[in-house]
């Protein structure tokens, strides 16, 4: 298979309901066995994309994301229109969180998000802009 | 350890996919941060929590696990169970608080798996 033959999935995630959130990773999650990929590499997409979601939700209002894979890789782009990251390299901290409480209750919100995308992707890219929107770029090799 | 062990060692009530109870599981974690379960676990079973959403099912699936024990008496709601269902999680309600629950369960070996490195 060439480049540009990418399998293409995308998801809308929806910004109003907590409850759904995460419901584009589950079906990802099909998707990828599907096509015989590897468990342990599913379960690196999927972490990574629902930390993705669960961060649409909480911060921007949901967005969308989008999974193509390839022969070499698998990339996932979240996309959205909320607040922007003011200090990336803050928000790559474990441990830090501007999520609210209300958040927190629900057992999210500990500030893992972001590190824990990046930790689960071979590579992961920030582009920001305040009052814009923010789009993650990861990419998880086969 | 076979999910009915845990069943038994808990006094816990199945709420879905009784029918694999035969299912043998070797580690588990207890926690109520779903952030801290999809940073630090790996290769866990069975996840202990105290916290009731939608989020828990998920979280528990994105983690490959089989088996979820809600503690203290929580009782998840029809439509978390219908997920569980269909992600094929065991799904048992105890009335032990996290901390007894954790530690029979450890107690009669079953362990806290990998350890993050």
């Amino acid at each position: 298979m060439k480049m540009s033959e990418a399998i293409r999935f995308h998801f809308d995630v929806d910004g109003d309901n907590f409850t759904s959130a995460g419901q584009a990773s589950v079906q990802i999650k099909k998707n990828l066995r599907q096509l015989g990929i590897s468990p342990e590499t599913i379960r690196r997409v999927s972490i990574a994309m629902y930390e993705g979601e669960i961060n649409m939700v909480i911060h921007a209002n949901g967005g969308s994301a989008d999974v193509l894979v390839y022969e070499d890789g698998i990339e996932i782009i979240l996309a959205d229109k909320g607040p922007g990251i003011p200090n990336i390299e803050l928000a790559m901290k474990e441990g830090y969180s501007t999520a609210p409480d209300n958040v927190r209750n629900l057992g999210f919100g500990a500030g893992m998000g972001l590190p824990n995308m990046k930790r689960y992707t071979d590579d992961m890219k920030i582009e920001t802009e305040q009052g814009v929107g923010t789009t993650i770029t990861m990419r998880v090799n086969l | 350890m076979k999910i009915s062990t845990i069943k038994e060692l808990l006094s816990a009530e199945v709420l879905c996919n009784e029918e694999m109870l035969s299912h043998e599981v070797y580690s588990a974690c207890g926690s109520d941060m779903m952030s801290d379960v999809l940073a630090y676990v790996k290769n866990q079973a069975v996840l202990l929590t105290g916290l009731v959403n939608a989020q828990v099912i998920r979280t528990a699936e994105m983690m490959d696990m089989v088996c979820v024990v809600f503690v203290r008496s929580k009782k998840p709601s029809p439509e978390m169970i219908e997920l569980a269902k269909e992600c094929g999680l065991v799904v048992l309600s105890t009335d032990k608080r996290m901390y007894e629950a954790c530690g029979k369960l450890y107690a009669n070996g079953l362990k806290a798996g990998d350890e993050d490195e």
